[in-house]
């Protein structure tokens, strides 16, 4: 993420707490990074890692009354933390968009699926009637579906969830986002789909020179359509580094677990998965020092006391790591 | 939707001949012989078994129901044995007060309970959501009757706005009749908003976490938009359900409010009719309030496919 040209999103520690009876649950913990017209940034991390929560604190979905939310999101230059909510609602669906993680849920059941893609057309392109229509038929068939004129006036249960998060990336990709930010878009949906749906993504993503967030719990689905990634745990980023780096020296021991983890088709059949032992920290309460000590390996004294900082592991300052003890790697230069 | 209706119509029919049986036998059940009570325990042997073949009370059961089936579907539920006036005559006079009162009462209580429950729903927990629910608490424990009263005294004898009793029919002066219902149909409304309140707010709760709210947020729309377009229609459920329940027991129901306010509704006549022993006044007005229910039950189930395309398959 070194390469020049103006960042469109640059998020700077950024920090979200949930209220919680037992105080603040801390989903997102001095998060920062940037990113670039046509660039993708890859967030993985376990489920509750604070993915979803970043997500849609950028976005700026999450309930004010229950979250307090800090720190510094400049979204070409504005800082979202500071607009006034009806400022937010006119970026929301037009500039930022997002992709939620299971169709089924994230299309409204009793609205037919025209009305659902035409409303965000009247929100923020005035567009209504027959204009809006025949702009709602050709976002269906940019997005891969068959007969669209006759989608429009079905309900989403009466389509099969590949074709719903089609519909879903339709509605997304309405007003030509600058950013779209798609939180385990594929998860939800068959491996064979999978792919057709992240290739859309990719497709739509150089046609129209839009960053894009995407957000997963599988690396596999990371290395193929990512730029650069961010790994989360337990609400910090732990490990950035542009994608290749990344997978071909990895320096956070949570990180290679996560790849350890992943089943290999090279293993011999019946070879046991490598689950991470443990679980991630209450994070009402989180250990005073690395979060990810308690389930480490290789931690010490240190690791329980002090927090290590995300820094640099080369002079170019293109991989960062939170690490005290990182996993030294053959191609790493010491 | 077409296969829906008539599945639903079928049943209908299948509910209504049950409860028409139902109605007719709940006569002949009942202890006591109607010849006697006409006449009194005094009268002859001879008198009396004249009067029930007047009757017809001598022919056997199941041709007396077959007889009385037909009346009931020819829209014919007899005479009274004591007026002679035709029953159905006498409910038909005094169908369209229960009715109105039933529309305006339940009208008021939904035009109460929707806003406020949306509101409560999008600001739960605030100053505001307390405050409604210590109110709806307050009226949900004080009985209708009670309200009542107090509307009355209130708003009849202090301020003196609207009339305290009678009625006046709709055709003869709508002003009058309305300035009539007020106060009745506000007592059962105040008594009745609770409940639709409560499960509309906590239905709408529960809908306010879905994903699809989540993405209405996304797409940069209002909070009136999401709240009212997105989120009400997915939340109504249990809110008609307790609708249609609350304007089905209207029907026989507001017996008290028709007495304190002196509207002459169907819960007052059957009340009177009980009292005199009129079996056939009380037949006839048990068989209407069972079609009233079946047919606001059938309502309600409609509306469910109008809410919900899912359920229409």
């Amino acid at each position: 993420m070194t390469d020049a040209g103006p960042a469109l999103l640059e998020v700077n520690n950024l920090t979200t707490h949930f209220h919680t009876p037992r105080g603040p649950l801390r989903a997102v913990d001095g998060v920062s990074f940037s990113l670039r017209r046509g660039q993708t940034l890859g967030i993985v991390g376990e489920s509750g890692s604070g993915k979803s929560a970043l997500a849609r604190t950028i976005i700026g979905i999450l309930s004010k009354r229950r979250t307090t939310t800090t720190g510094r999101i400049a979204f070409e230059g504005r800082d979202l933390l500071t607009l006034s909510e009806p400022d937010m609602r006119d970026i929301r669906g037009r500039d930022i968009a997002m992709v939620f993680q299971d169709p089924t849920s994230s299309l409204n059941p009793v609205k037919r699926i025209g009305v659902q893609i035409t409303e965000v057309l009247a929100r923020h392109l005035g567009l209504r009637g027959c204009a809006a229509r025949s702009r709602a038929t050709e976002l269906l068939t940019s997005v891969g579906l068959s007969l669209p004129e006759e989608r429009l006036h079905q309900y989403p249960h009466q389509l099969s969830g590949g074709m719903r998060q089609r519909v879903a990336i339709a509605i997304a990709l309405a007003c030509d986002p600058k950013l779209l930010i798609a939180d385990e878009p594929t998860t939800s949906l068959d491996v064979t789909i999978q792919a057709q749906i992240l290739d859309l993504l990719h497709r739509r993503q150089k046609a129209h020179d839009m960053a894009m967030i995407l957000i997963s719990h599988d690396l596999g689905v990371v290395a193929g359509y990512t730029d650069a990634v961010a790994v989360m745990y337990a609400g910090q980023v732990v490990e950035q580094a542009s994608t290749r780096s990344l997978f071909r020296n990895c320096r956070m021991p949570y990180t290679a677990a996560l790849m350890r983890s992943a089943p290999n088709l090279s293993d011999p059949p019946h070879t046991r998965l490598r689950a991470i032992a443990g679980r991630p920290p209450d994070m009402v309460l989180p250990p005073p020092g690395c979060r990810f000590g308690p389930r480490c390996d290789h931690a010490t004294d240190i690791c329980r006391n002090e927090r290590p900082t995300l820094s640099a592991s080369d002079a170019v300052g293109a991989h960062l790591y939170a690490c005290w003890h990182p996993v030294a790697s053959p191609g790493a230069s010491a | 939707m077409m296969s829906y209706f008539l599945r639903k119509l079928l049943r209908l029919g299948v509910v209504l001949l049950v409860v028409a049986a139902a109605s007719f036998l709940l006569m002949t059940l009942l202890p006591g012989d109607v010849a006697l009570a006409l006449l009194g325990n005094d009268a002859t042997p001879e008198a009396v078994a004249q009067v029930r073949a007047e009757l017809g009370l001598d022919q056997p059961l199941l041709l007396r129901y077959l007889h009385w089936l037909g009346g009931f579907l020819r829209g014919d539920l007899g005479r009274s044995y004591i007026t002679q006036v035709p029953v159905m005559e006498s409910i038909l006079d005094r169908l369209p007060v229960t009715i109105e009162l039933m529309l305006l009462s339940q009208g008021l209580a939904l035009l109460i309970a929707v806003p406020a429950g949306v509101l409560c729903a999008y600001k739960a927990g605030s100053r505001i959501d307390q405050f409604a629910n210590a109110v709806a608490l307050l009226l949900l424990a004080a009985p209708v009757f009670i309200l009542a009263i107090l509307l009355m005294f209130l708003f009849a004898l202090k301020l003196r706005w609207l009339p305290s009793t009678g009625y006046v029919p709709f055709m003869t002066d709508p002003v009058r009749n309305l300035a009539h219902l007020a106060l009745p149909a506000l007592a059962i409304a105040l008594a009745e908003w609770p409940s639709l309140f409560a499960v509309l707010r906590a239905d709408m709760i529960r809908t306010l976490q879905q994903d699809y709210i989540a993405l209405a947020k996304a797409k940069g729309l209002g909070p009136a938009f999401i709240l009212f377009r997105h989120a009400l229609r997915p939340s109504s459920f249990t809110l008609v359900t307790i609708s249609g329940l609350q304007i089905a027991a209207t029907i026989a129901g507001a017996l008290v409010v028709e007495t304190i306010f002196g509207l002459p509704g169907i819960g007052r006549m059957l009340t009177g009719a009980v009292y005199n022993r009129d079996m056939m006044l009380v037949q006839g007005c048990v068989a209407v309030i069972s079609v009233g229910y079946v047919l606001i039950n059938f309502g309600v189930d409609l509306i469910y496919a109008l809410l919900d395309p899912r359920v229409r398959q």
